[in-house]
Parts: structure tokens; C-alpha cells; sequence
């Protein structure tokens, strides 16, 4: 064996270190030892969940994605709250899991009762064909979970930056689109609110590798952001690098007066940017 | 080297030692086995794998890619990649969609001419255009990218290989690897071929964040890789508006005639380029529309730029990618 590596012209050792490395990822990014199996799910939920059971979460909430991931960096996926935000059960937290991602949990959005509505849009990286599971916890403590299953985009889409010098330029930016709010149920109660915060970031991957080049990309993404108005938090989300660059996330609420709508965020690097708007919703039909 | 770092949001993403061993041990078995010149015995010089180029003008040869997307039975030989000869050096430009293609194209040019092999440049990091790069290898040219290359092939490189695998099966890879550029280019550069000179000039972002056009002074052609295509749906990976306005710089230069990254392997410059910037003008238009009335991502990747669906080749594989990147984009303005 020696002999034969000795052998080997330079560029073959490059191309020998290349393929470990690659290979070194592959290993690493498994979700667990002898991850050959097929169900990713079945080792990532005991994880997440504990042992706790899962129901069917179809009479709660419906998932919506393209069928297949037209570009693999931004993926809009849609979950759709089925019933409203009642005072006597809601959902209080759901968990966008992408199984065969290297870091298979999004986010986690959680929610208040003042929400009204817990549906929530936002924006993903998929790396491989994959399924794409919103698990809802309503205040009942009860799991509730929904899937669709994601075809990987083709070959020249990655999961990686558009324009990276821009998203680190403008890092930090924030802009809130505003909703016409939907009527409310009877005319007693407060009309919801619907409203998009966009957050301009890389929020990129440290898995990101080294081939010969020499680069290395540490991971910085968004962990936190806290959307919050009227003394009360609407949502708050822990994100993750499967969040897309410039991390986006569409909600609902229920005005707790006319505070301004705050939203606090925060990075793996400690940065925080913080802005507010206000309530009255710049009319968008 | 061992510089692998990750900070897991999740726990269980780790790094072990032992999975450091067995991974390092596989590479070795594979490289012991699968060496890199077994896929060029196979398909490269000597044999009549010769990729069929055409010289559009004096010296200046390309090979026409498929209107397709990389498949095994194409060998990835859908960009329109080639090589121009000058007196006493010949520069390779984009290398095909695997080291096979590249070595494809590597033996038309030693059917033509014996010149070294000086230069090979990547006018981006697409995989059609870069993975031939390894055929070059033991021709030591310098390879020439945009100064943002070797980042977007750090960040891209091991997933475009694993999804081409997936693809195309490992075969048809065989011996396919990411080579980054070891001449960044920033501010233009020129280099001589004897007979000609070659301008090389790195863009901002438009097509990708590390688009690079090659302009032959002898012959006056421009090749502008992927920032201008024909027939098949130009594909946006970069900015929408960025890419207009990088369209706008290059239909100043004053060539005769341009070689895009796909469709025909000539055509007049500057009008060869109405057509992409009519769609991505309706894109733009449509867009903006779509983001006023406050409608989802969702919803507009199914509506966006329609018109020009009977227009162009791939636009199902492509179009809802450009509504997605290009609304992702103007819904900031």
C-alpha cells in the first residue's frame, strides 16, 4: 500500500484529500451511526420527542410545499393552522423538521393564544429528496404532525448564498410587509393581523466545505428572533441554517393595542439588531 | 487541514473519532482503486471520444452543448464550452459537465494542435462548465476564475458532486473533481496567446456572485458563459436585476459576434442577447406585480413569467427556480 501512495503524482494526493474530506463530511453529517437507514425520522424523533406519541395532525394543520425544490437554497414552505387560537386550546410551538437535511430541525415557532391564527410561511434550505414534517404541540401538551414529501432540486442548485458579499453587506436589515388584516369570526372580537418579517442574513452553514481551496465558511446563522407588541410575545422563533439566507417568516396576531410591532433578532456571532413598527397596517389588498 | 467545525443546533450532528478514521481509511481504498486516469483511458485521447467543435472564427473553436440537463448519457456536455488556439499557447474555456466531457474535449484540441494547454478558464461555478477541469490537470495550465470562484466552490462543490452522482450515477463522474482557480481575477486581466490576446473580465453578481467573460481581441468574439443564454431558459442564480444591469455593461463591448453558455455556438453581438433580456424583463415585471397585491412565494412561482412559457426549452425545469430567486430579491425593494 505504500508503495502505491508513494507512487501517487501530486495531484492525485489532492485529489485523494479532496475525496476524504468529502467523505469526512458524508460521515459527519449522517444523523446517526450506521445511518444507512432509510427512516431518518424513526432515529430523529425519539430526540426531539421523547417518547412521546404523535398524533395525526390533520384536523390541526395542513403543510404546503412545491413538489419538488425548484431551487435548494429557498424552498417556501406554508403551514396552514386549521382552527383559530382559542383561549381553551391552541397551538403553542411547531417544529419544521426537513428529515434528510445536516441539520434536520428549521425552526421552532412559538406561539401565544394572541396569535390568533398559528398558520406560518417561511423559507428553507433542502438539500436531498426529503420529507418535510410540521409537528405541532397545542397547549393540551398534545403532538399533532403533519408531512409532505419534498424531491431535491436538480443539479446545479445548491443549498449555499446567492450573492454572498451582499448578504453580509446589508446583514442585519429588517423590513415587516403588513397585511390587510382578515375579518374577524363575529364582529366583537379583534380582526387578525397577518405581517411578514423579513431579516436580511447569510445565514450560513459552517458545514459548508473546504475542497482544495482553502476556504472554510463558519456557520453563523439566526437563533433567535422575538416578535413581540403590546407587552406580549406573538412568536418566537429558535431558527437554525436550514432557514434560508435572509430568513423570512410570515404570522398572524392579534393586536394587544397600539404598540408598536417589535421584532428582536439574534445571531450564532451574539450580533442583535433590533426594529419596530407601527401597528396600523399599510393597506396591501 | 482538519479544520472541520460545526456548531450543531442539534445534538446529535457530531463529529466522532472514529468516523474521522474510517472516512480518512475510505479515501484511500478509493483513491487506491478508482484513479483519476481510468475515466480518461476510457473516454479521452487515443480513442474516438472526441468531442466535435466547430471554429466559428479563425482559431476559435466551440463545442455546442445539449439543450438538456446533465444525464449519464450525456456526459454533462450541455454548456457550449471550447478552446482558442493562438500561435504559441492554446486557453481552454469551461471544461464541460464531467472530467469525461473534458477529456472529450481535451483530445479535439490535441486533434488540432500540439501548443501547450497554458490556460483553462471557468466563466462560473456551475457544474457544466467546471467538471471537466480535472482532463486539464496534467496539462499544469493556470486556471483562471472569477476572484469570488473559489468561495461559491467551497460552498457548492461537494453538493453539486452528490447530486450529479444521484444524477448521473457515480460512473459517469468518474474522476470528476472540483478544481478552484488559482488566478482570481478582480480587476480585468489580459493574457497572450501569441496572435491574439485574451480579456478577462469578472462581473457583478448577476447569473451567479462570480461570472467571467472572455473577450478574443484577434477575432473579436465574446464568450460570455451563462450570462447570456439562447433557446434554453436562462436560469437565475444570482440577481435578477444585478443581471440586467451586467447585460446593459456587456452590450457595450464591441464584438462581432458572442459564444452563450447555451443555445447557438455563435450568434451577432449585441442582438444575440434580445430574447434573455426580454424574459428576464417579464419576470421582473411580473414579480413586482405579484409582490404589490402581497401574494406568497408560493403562489407566484406558478404565475410568474407564463407568457413566455412556448419560448424557450426547460422552462419547466427552470422557470419556478427564477420566480423563486428573483421574488426572494424585489420583494426588498
Amino acid at each position: 500500500m505504500s508503495e502505491a501512495m508513494i507512487a501517487m503524482p501530486v495531484r492525485l494526493w489532492r485529489s485523494c484529500l479532496a475525496i476524504g474530506f468529502l467523505m469526512l463530511a458524508a460521515v459527519a453529517l449522517a444523523p446517526a451511526p450506521l445511518s444507512a437507514a432509510e427512516d431518518v425520522w424513526t432515529d430523529l424523533k425519539p430526540d426531539l420527542f421523547d417518547e412521546r406519541p404523535i398524533k395525526d395532525g390533520s384536523q390541526w394543520l395542513a403543510i404546503e410545499a412545491p413538489y419538488r425544490a425548484h431551487d435548494a437554497a429557498l424552498v417556501p414552505i406554508k403551514i396552514t393552522a386549521l382552527k383559530p387560537q382559542s383561549v381553551d386550546n391552541y397551538i403553542k410551538s411547531i417544529t419544521l423538521v426537513i428529515d434528510k437535511n445536516p441539520a434536520p430541525v428549521a425552526a421552532v415557532f412559538h406561539l401565544a393564544q394572541e396569535s390568533g391564527l398559528a398558520s406560518i410561511s417561511t423559507r428553507v434550505r433542502v438539500n436531498a429528496y426529503s420529507d418535510v414534517r410540521a409537528i405541532a404541540e397545542t397547549a393540551d401538551g398534545t403532538l399533532y404532525m403533519v408531512s409532505r414529501f419534498v424531491k431535491a432540486s436538480g443539479g446545479c442548485s445548491a443549498p449555499a448564498q446567492k450573492d454572498f458579499d451582499e448578504s453580509i453587506a446589508s446583514m442585519g436589515r429588517m423590513k415587516l410587509r403588513h397585511y390587510t388584516p382578515r375579518p374577524a369570526a363575529d364582529a366583537a372580537s379583534t380582526p387578525v393581523h397577518e405581517a411578514q418579517l423579513m431579516i436580511r442574513h447569510p445565514n450560513t452553514s459552517g458545514l459548508q466545505m473546504n475542497q482544495v481551496t482553502g476556504y472554510y465558511i463558519p456557520a453563523h446563522f439566526v437563533d433567535e428572533i422575538a416578535i413581540r407588541q403590546g407587552g406580549k410575545t406573538l412568536l418566537f422563533i429558535e431558527g437554525a441554517i436550514s432557514l434560508s439566507e435572509d430568513p423570512t417568516v410570515r404570522f398572524h396576531f392579534v393586536p394587544q393595542g397600539t404598540g408598536d410591532l417589535s421584532a428582536r433578532v439574534e445571531d450564532t456571532e451574539g450580533n442583535v439588531y433590533e426594529a419596530a413598527w407601527p401597528v396600523e397596517p399599510a393597506a396591501m389588498n | 487541514m482538519n479544520t472541520f467545525h460545526y456548531t450543531a443546533p442539534n445534538k446529535r450532528m457530531r463529529l466522532s473519532a472514529p468516523s474521522v478514521f474510517i472516512a480518512l481509511a475510505l479515501s484511500v481504498v478509493v483513491c487506491l482503486h478508482a484513479p483519476l486516469s481510468r475515466s480518461q483511458e476510457r473516454c479521452g485521447a487515443g480513442n474516438a471520444l472526441e468531442a466535435s467543435v466547430e471554429e466559428i472564427a479563425s482559431g476559435v473553436y466551440v463545442r455546442a452543448g445539449v439543450t438538456a440537463t446533465m444525464t449519464a448519457d450525456n456526459a454533462g456536455a450541455i454548456a457550449n464550452v471550447g478552446f482558442i488556439i493562438g500561435t504559441e499557447a492554446i486557453a481552454v474555456i469551461d471544461t464541460g459537465g464531467s472530467a469525461c466531457d473534458g477529456s472529450r474535449l481535451r483530445a479535439a484540441i490535441r486533434a488540432r494542435s500540439q501548443l501547450p494547454i497554458k490556460f483553462v478558464i471557468n466563466t462560473h461555478m456551475h457544474p457544466d462548465h467546471v467538471f471537466g477541469n480535472a482532463a486539464f490537470v496534467a496539462d499544469g495550465p493556470t486556471f483562471i476564475g472569477h476572484h469570488n470562484l473559489a468561495r461559491a466552490l467551497a460552498a457548492r462543490g461537494a453538493h453539486y458532486l452528490e447530486a450529479n452522482r444521484d444524477i448521473m450515477g457515480a460512473a459517469a463522474l468518474a474522476g470528476t473533481e472540483i478544481i478552484a482557480p488559482g488566478l482570481p481575477v478582480e480587476d480585468p486581466i489580459e493574457i497572450a496567446l501569441g496572435g491574439t490576446t485574451l480579456e478577462i473580465v469578472a462581473h457583478p453578481t448577476g447569473h451567479t456572485d462570480n461570472d467571467l467573460t472572455v473577450f478574443d481581441r484577434r477575432t473579436r468574439t465574446l464568450w460570455t458563459g451563462d450570462l447570456v443564454f439562447l433557446e434554453h431558459l436562462p436560469v437565475v442564480d444570482g440577481s435578477l436585476k444585478g443581471w440586467l444591469a451586467v447585460m446593459d455593461a456587456l452590450k457595450k463591448i464591441p464584438a462581432l459576434r458572442a459564444v452563450p453558455g447555451h443555445g447557438p455556438v455563435s450568434v451577432p453581438w449585441p442582438r444575440g442577447v434580445a430574447d434573455q433580456e426580454r424574459y428576464l424583463a417579464v419576470l421582473v415585471e411580473d414579480l413586482r406585480g405579484l409582490i404589490a397585491t402581497g401574494r406568497s412565494m408560493n403562489d407566484a412561482i406558478a404565475v410568474a413569467a407564463e407568457s413566455e412559457r412556448d419560448k424557450w426549452l426547460l422552462f419547466d425545469e427552470f422557470n419556478a427556480r427564477n420566480a423563486s430567486v428573483g421574488f426572494a430579491e424585489l420583494e426588498w425593494e
